[in-house]
């Protein structure tokens, strides 16, 4: 087992708020109208074992507007099929010249694993129900330029908080800045083993706790699917948890509604709400080309 | 290693410290084998006549053989993991002089033929191997084995280790019959229909790592189980292994007050590290049962030095790198376990948790014969098998797995330093290992 070579970005947890800063400021100083060549002659892999739109094209657009050459490796269609190992494939990618590894997987930890053992830096896309830290930093970047600092913040993140590589990154990424976080959710979905996630976490099974007085209400979707094993109906979900507009006023009047994607309209949240001039759903994904430009070069040692 | 390979019909083991907790002998004293049995036990310098080969033990503890309870071979099926020669030969060098192999190989240890086969000298053991066969055919957990041909052929107990007897009238089935032919059933006591999917232990950890956890209940409630359908069966003997958790002590202790013969065993990992250890999906920290809580491991330190737990085994599990060198929920579950076993019982046990050096080396003999009716076997009774372990219970060392016997190189303990090492490995009066 090997170091872990330097830009690499496995996850939130591990990073001190100076480097998260650094990385944000770097974001910020992107420009993907005008970028800069930073990534000129890099090859980039993402190498994607599970299906991804927002993820997989921000990244790809944020190396390829830097000057790298990018290819992608899906699970269907590769070696991977035939049943090549997780570290075989790292080393067959080194071998025809990647600089940079992005990877996607449904397995936690398949990030870190690679990293160990291959010599390049390796950026975390999304690790099973793990950590997803760019989609943190692009929902940093964005509680930013809507609320200027994290000093006393409150975020409310609301739903399946368990199976959600997007909530540990967060909670990680908004507790090293002191912001007071409260998760809400029904127990499947939150359970009481989740404050001990970070410091500063709060748990409520209220909708009414979790919106009242927020600034930024962070949604997560729920697969149908994952309420089918549950004692809890889906239409007992929507009642208690949907972010409604009539939920949303209990809120601070100028409370930011984010999610991560794909939204479900009508499930985790009204169209009214995903529509409304509260919601940056659209800005987020937006911030995620400038975030991943940021860092990419960073993993290249120019940040 | 030629004059190892000398045969003495008789050794003397001179100035040593005895340790033999079933004769109640704690104190120096010379220990005589002669034609591979334990012949005389006597004060220093008393035992009269020569011998031909001596054994210089000043400073040391000399023991009954260790007996581990729970090891995986991996043969027939699986020799890239490991074989009966080079385990047996990490079992020497960890101070074991018998270990009870498992039955989850390929195939799997279900008939008399198998059972005979790995006792064949051809196998190469260096210690003495005391089969387990499967409980069930093909341990699907459906129809038994034919648990009387199998004791006659030299199994020593039955299981389906690697999966649980989980059907109750199965269950009850393998305990009545365990009871009329005195012949226990080792359960691995997991009820799968809820650990599928989970790598770890359940808490703090695997929620920060993103994984399914195994709950510490999904244990407790098979023994619980186990014990209350060995309660209505006369003579049922039930065996927990790699016992894990605090609420599966609570149903053995109430099993063993109400005269149940339920016996339990706890490994060295279980004692020594908790699911902290896992870290950033360290997969040599992934085991079934898997680590589990501090709390847990309190538990089991008290059942430990209270005789609540009858022995350590190791669930020594050998696996080649590329099965562990994986994404953690896919990488084989499982650790070797030979050659720390005594360094950590001795360094957690011992000197951290106070336990008596007697009541260890207990738990490595007399506790694990007692388990499987090793007869003539955890003790130096005059008469009994010529098995010694030979120990300096002072040394300090630092393990190095890739100096390990084990062909394969799964341990959480490389490089930790411990104190407590095996110095010589006798089996059946003849030294089998020698410490450098």
């Amino acid at each position: 087992m090997n170091k872990v070579a330097r830009g690499s970005l496995l996850g939130i947890e591990k990073l001190e708020a100076p480097e998260i800063l650094k990385i944000l400021q770097l974001a910020r100083r992107m420009n993907p109208q005008r970028p800069r060549p930073l990534l000129r002659g890099q090859r980039v892999v993402l190498l994607f074992y599970e299906p991804s739109t927002r993820t997989r094209s921000s990244f790809e657009i944020a190396a390829k507007s830097m000057g790298a050459m990018t290819t992608l490796v899906q699970s269907s269609g590769s070696s991977i099929e035939k049943g090549e190992s997780l570290l075989d494939t790292g080393y067959t990618l080194r071998a025809v010249g990647a600089d940079i590894i992005v990877i996607r997987h449904p397995l936690a930890g398949a990030p870190h694993l690679m990293a160990q053992h291959v010599d390049i830096p390796v950026v975390n896309a999304g690790d099973g129900m793990h950590e997803h830290p760019s989609q943190a930093l692009l929902d940093a970047y964005t509680m930013l330029r809507h609320k200027k600092t994290f000093k006393g913040l409150h975020v409310s993140i609301v739903g399946d908080i368990f199976h959600s590589r997007v909530a540990r990154s967060a909670c990680h990424l908004l507790s090293k800045f002191g912001v007071k976080i409260t998760l809400c959710g029904p127990p499947e979905f939150v359970p009481d083993v989740a404050a001990t996630l970070a410091p500063g976490l709060h748990l409520t099974r209220h909708i009414e706790d979790a919106v009242r007085g927020a600034d930024v209400l962070m949604l997560l979707r729920v697969q149908k699917e994952r309420l089918a094993g549950m004692k809890l109906r889906l239409e007992d979900y929507i009642a208690r948890y949907q972010m409604t507009t009539h939920r949303l006023k209990m809120a601070k009047r100028d409370a930011i509604v984010m999610h991560p994607g794909p939204i479900i309209r009508g499930l985790e949240l009204t169209a009214e709400v995903a529509d409304s001039a509260q919601s940056v759903i659209v800005d987020e994904v937006r911030n995620g080309v400038p975030t991943r430009m940021a860092i990419l070069a960073r993993a290249v040692g120019r940040g | 290693m030629a004059r190892d390979k000398f045969k003495p019909e008789s050794l003397l083991i001179k100035g040593g410290h005895v340790i033999d907790p079933a004769s109640r002998i704690d104190a120096p004293m010379d220990v005589l084998l002669r034609d591979g049995r334990a012949a005389e036990i006597a004060a220093p310098n008393k035992i009269r006549g020569s011998a031909e080969e001596k054994f210089d033990a000043r400073g040391l503890i000399v023991a009954p053989g260790f007996i581990d309870l729970h090891v995986h071979l991996r043969e027939p099926g699986q020799s890239y993991k490991e074989t009966i020669a080079s385990g047996t030969a990490a079992a020497a060098a960890g101070g074991f002089t018998s270990v009870c192999c498992m039955p989850n190989t390929t195939p799997v240890i279900d008939s008399q033929e198998w059972v005979n086969w790995l006792r064949q000298p051809e196998r190469g053991a260096v210690v003495n191997v005391f089969p387990v066969a499967a409980a069930t055919h093909a341990s699907k957990g459906a129809v038994l084995t034919d648990f009387r041909g199998l004791q006659r052929a030299g199994a020593v107990a039955v299981t389906d280790d690697g999966k649980p007897i989980l059907d109750n009238d199965v269950m009850r089935d393998c305990l009545r019959l365990s009871g009329e032919l005195n012949f226990p059933v080792v359960q691995h006591a997991e009820d799968t229909r809820s650990t599928e999917g989970c790598p770890m232990n359940d808490g703090p950890t695997s929620f920060r790592l993103g994984l399914r956890g195994w709950k510490a209940s999904d244990e407790a409630s098979i023994v619980d189980r186990d014990v209350q359908i060995a309660q209505q069966l006369p003579n049922a003997r039930l065996h927990v292994a790699h016992l894990s958790t605090a609420d599966s002590l609570k149903a053995v202790r109430r099993g063993k007050r109400s005269r149940v013969r339920v016996t339990c065993e706890v490994t060295p990992h279980h004692f020594t590290l908790t699911d902290e250890a896992v870290g950033e999906y360290d997969t040599n920290c992934k085991m079934n049962p898997p680590l589990r809580s501090a709390a847990d491991l309190e538990s089991i330190w008290v059942a430990l030095a209270d005789g609540t737990v009858d022995a350590i085994a190791t669930d020594h599990a050998p696996h080649a790198s590329h099965e562990k060198q994986m994404e953690f929920e896919r990488a084989a579950f499982g650790i070797t376990g030979l050659e720390t076993a005594l360094g950590l019982a001795i360094t957690r046990l011992h000197r951290e948790h106070k336990i008596p050096l007697t009541r260890i080396v207990e738990l490595f003999t007399t506790g694990p014969a007692r388990v499987f009716d090793l007869r003539g076997r955890g003790s130096l009774a005059r008469g009994n098998h010529g098995d010694v372990t030979i120990f300096d219970p002072k040394k300090r060392w630092t393990f190095d797995v890739t100096r390990s016997r084990s062909l394969s190189r799964n341990s959480p303990f490389d490089g930790w330093q411990l104190t407590g090492k095996v110095v010589a490995t006798i089996v059946g009066g003849k030294i089998v290992y020698r410490g450098e």
